[in-house]
């Protein structure tokens, strides 16, 4: 099985509320002292796929679409132990919109050559976009199922398990395929161990660039025609919370309990 | 121009379909086209007819091939319909199957998407979203550049559509040509807490994070929860560690429930799970750190050890509500 799973770099999005500022200019977030990490539905994708490879065999292909500092979020993949791994040069927009995004990487896909199975994080942690696996479907011309935790490789076909609003469904799909992936307690992505690390240091990183993937890399340079940022702000929204007061544990939780009935009462 | 809005009929003309008809409404009112809502799925006439009071025309996709959701047949057949259509925008809930199927539908239809909006507006004849972005930390306004704009929309931002005074809408059963071979087939499937009320729905939720230390703990929160009509979520962090099923996950990538009362016991308040709460009335917290950040939003709260308050916590209501 060829897998081929897509990594986003991102600003952390553990940096704090109270650290997070704007820039009203280039409508995005300042990054200061924060670290650019791999989006955490990616790392799920990745800690999936590595399952799937030690039940099925087959080669694990890490693809990111970024400026130079995507290396980083190769080499961890590379730790977490992915066989090959391939970095597309963005060297123009910094946020393309998800149609440029989706278009670059099947692009880059088609290079790749043959593959059976891309899986994609179902969003990212700092747009929150959430489209890019749906769009690259499209783009290969391959069918999508979303919100996956779980592959399998069933007698025709792989069988796939997806979460919905109340429960799961279960798919049976013929490859290629690509599948969005959720978390859930068995894809909590695996911390890659020290001697590995070191490894990862020394393998290859293939570069590519926006022209040698034959893309229109004027349109995407200039951020994609799908749609645009025009306003960006951070809402204030501060409440103030009374914290229950009295001598005693009892004496507090009795206010905790008066006051849920109090606002239980009213609704 | 024409607004679709796209309701699956395996559930109920409820509050999310609601708000996006209402959210159709006035889109439909300040392009000056008409309000036309697309029923797909096994035949729903309940839901038909409630859509006929506030759309200006129904159009039922209930033919044999649409009897359970498969993503390749319906993307199909909404794919057809829109072309038909040719809307200005098509718009959809936030629900599984309409993130799943929005982006694609967009694709096909050489449009634009934009997914989770809270907020719609025309600008010089081009259609504009606010969704909110940095897991919650900012907000942003989107101009879809291309037409038709699909959209999925967090339902329960919006009003629910008013009814017509006028005579219902037409109904109408476009044939749609679904034979075809998918490459994917949807073979079992499973709701859990079926029959339950939605936690989309709930008035009362106790929500459960890391900080309760293990699944066994729940059970407790279900106690409480018992007590005042409650329903149970969770943080993710509770779900990844599985001791709860990920159906009860709140925040940016799991439900947007808007309670009027959400209990967060021993959870953090990161801003991923604030965005799933931002329409909670009242926000109250149990937690034994007074610098968690899930203070900030609440109305009341108590810095104190759970295992400590929750004993407490079910005397005290039990009492309070004999
Ligand atoms: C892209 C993305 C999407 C995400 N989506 C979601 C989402 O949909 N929902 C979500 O919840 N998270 C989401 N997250 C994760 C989120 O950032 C946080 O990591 C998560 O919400 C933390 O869960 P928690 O508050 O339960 O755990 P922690 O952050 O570990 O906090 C535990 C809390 O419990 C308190 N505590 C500990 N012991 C006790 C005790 N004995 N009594 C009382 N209090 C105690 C601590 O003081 C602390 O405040 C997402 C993250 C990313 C990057
Ligand atoms: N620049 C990128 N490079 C590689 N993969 C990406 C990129 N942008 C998005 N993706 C993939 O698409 C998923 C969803 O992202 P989004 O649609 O932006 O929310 C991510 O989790 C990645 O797997």
């Amino acid at each position: 099985m060829n897998i081929i799973v897509c990594l986003k770099q991102i600003l952390d999005p553990e940096v704090p509320a109270r650290d997070f500022r704007i820039d009203a200019e280039k409508k995005e977030a300042v990054r200061g002292t924060a670290n650019l990490v791999t989006n955490i539905f990616c790392e799920n994708a990745l800690e999936t796929a590595l399952q799937l490879r030690e039940k099925t065999g087959g080669r694990i292909t890490a693809l990111v679409f970024a400026p130079e500092s995507g290396e980083d979020a190769l080499r961890k993949a590379l730790a977490m132990k992915a066989d090959e791994a391939v970095l597309v040069i963005n060297d123009g927009h910094p946020h393309p919109d998800p149609l440029a995004v989706a278009h670059v990487l099947a692009a880059a896909i088609s290079k790749i050559g043959v593959f059976d199975l891309v899986m994609v994080g179902r969003e990212s942690g700092d747009w929150g976009v959430g489209q890019t696996g749906g769009l690259l479907a499209e783009e290969l011309g391959v069918p999508c199922i979303s919100f996956v935790d779980n592959l399998e490789n069933g007698t025709d076909g792989l069988i796939v398990t997806r979460q919905t609003d109340n429960g799961w469904e279960k798919a049976r799909s013929t490859t290629p395929l690509v599948v969005t992936i959720t978390n859930n307690e068995y894809n909590v992505p695996r911390i890659p161990k020290t001697r590995d690390i070191m490894m990862s240091a020394r393998q290859p990183i293939t570069r590519l660039t926006l022209d040698e993937i034959g893309v229109d890399a004027a349109s995407i340079r200039a951020g994609g025609n799908y749609y645009e940022i025009v306003d960006i702000s951070i809402p204030v929204k501060e409440v103030t919370c009374e914290f229950v007061t009295g001598d005693s544990l009892d004496e507090r939780v009795d206010q905790f309990a008066k006051r849920i009935i109090e606002v239980t009462q009213a609704l | 121009m024409d607004i679709l809005i796209i309701s699956f009929s395996n559930s109920d003309y409820d509050r999310a379909a609601q708000g996006v008809a209402g959210a159709g409404r006035n889109l439909a009112t300040v392009l000056g086209g008409r309000l036309r809502a697309v029923v797909i799925g096994p035949g729903n006439a309940a839901m038909n007819s409630r859509l006929a009071a506030v759309a200006d025309e129904v159009i039922v996709a209930d033919q044999a091939e649409l009897a359970e959701y498969q993503p390749e047949i319906f993307l199909q057949a909404l794919t057809s319909i829109c072309r038909d259509a040719a809307p200005a925008a098509v718009l959809f809930g936030n629900d599984t199957y309409s993130q799943e199927l929005a982006p694609r539908l967009a694709h096909r239809l050489s449009g634009s998407a934009a997914g989770d909006g809270i907020e719609l507006a025309v600008d010089n004849g081009a259609i504009r979203v606010r969704r909110s972005v940095y897991g919650g930390k900012a907000v942003a306004t989107i101009e879809l550049k291309r037409s038709p704009a699909v959209l999925w929309l967090r339902a329960r931002a919006f009003e629910p559509a008013p009814e017509k005074d006028s005579a219902t809408a037409a109904i109408t059963r476009p044939a749609v040509d679904l034979s075809m071979r998918a490459p994917t087939q949807i073979i079992e499937r499973k709701s859990e807490g079926a029959g339950e009320a939605r936690l989309e729905d709930a008035r009362v939720i106790i929500s459960g994070g890391r900080g309760l230390g293990g699944p066994e703990p729940f059970a407790d929160l279900q106690d409480v929860a018992g007590l005042i009509g409650a329903q149970l979520a969770a943080s993710r962090a509770a779900c990844d560690s599985g001791w709860c099923p990920p159906s009860w996950q709140v925040g940016q990538t799991g439900k947007k429930v808007a309670p009027g009362l959400y209990i967060a016991v021993a959870i953090r308040g990161a801003s991923q799970h604030m965005a799933g709460i931002s329409d909670a009335r009242v926000i109250a917290a149990i937690n034994i750190d007074a610098d968690a950040p899930i203070f900030k939003h609440c109305r009341f709260g108590i810095v104190e050890d759970y295992k400590n308050v929750i004993p407490l916590l079910k005397e005290k209501l039990a009492a309070l509500q004999r």
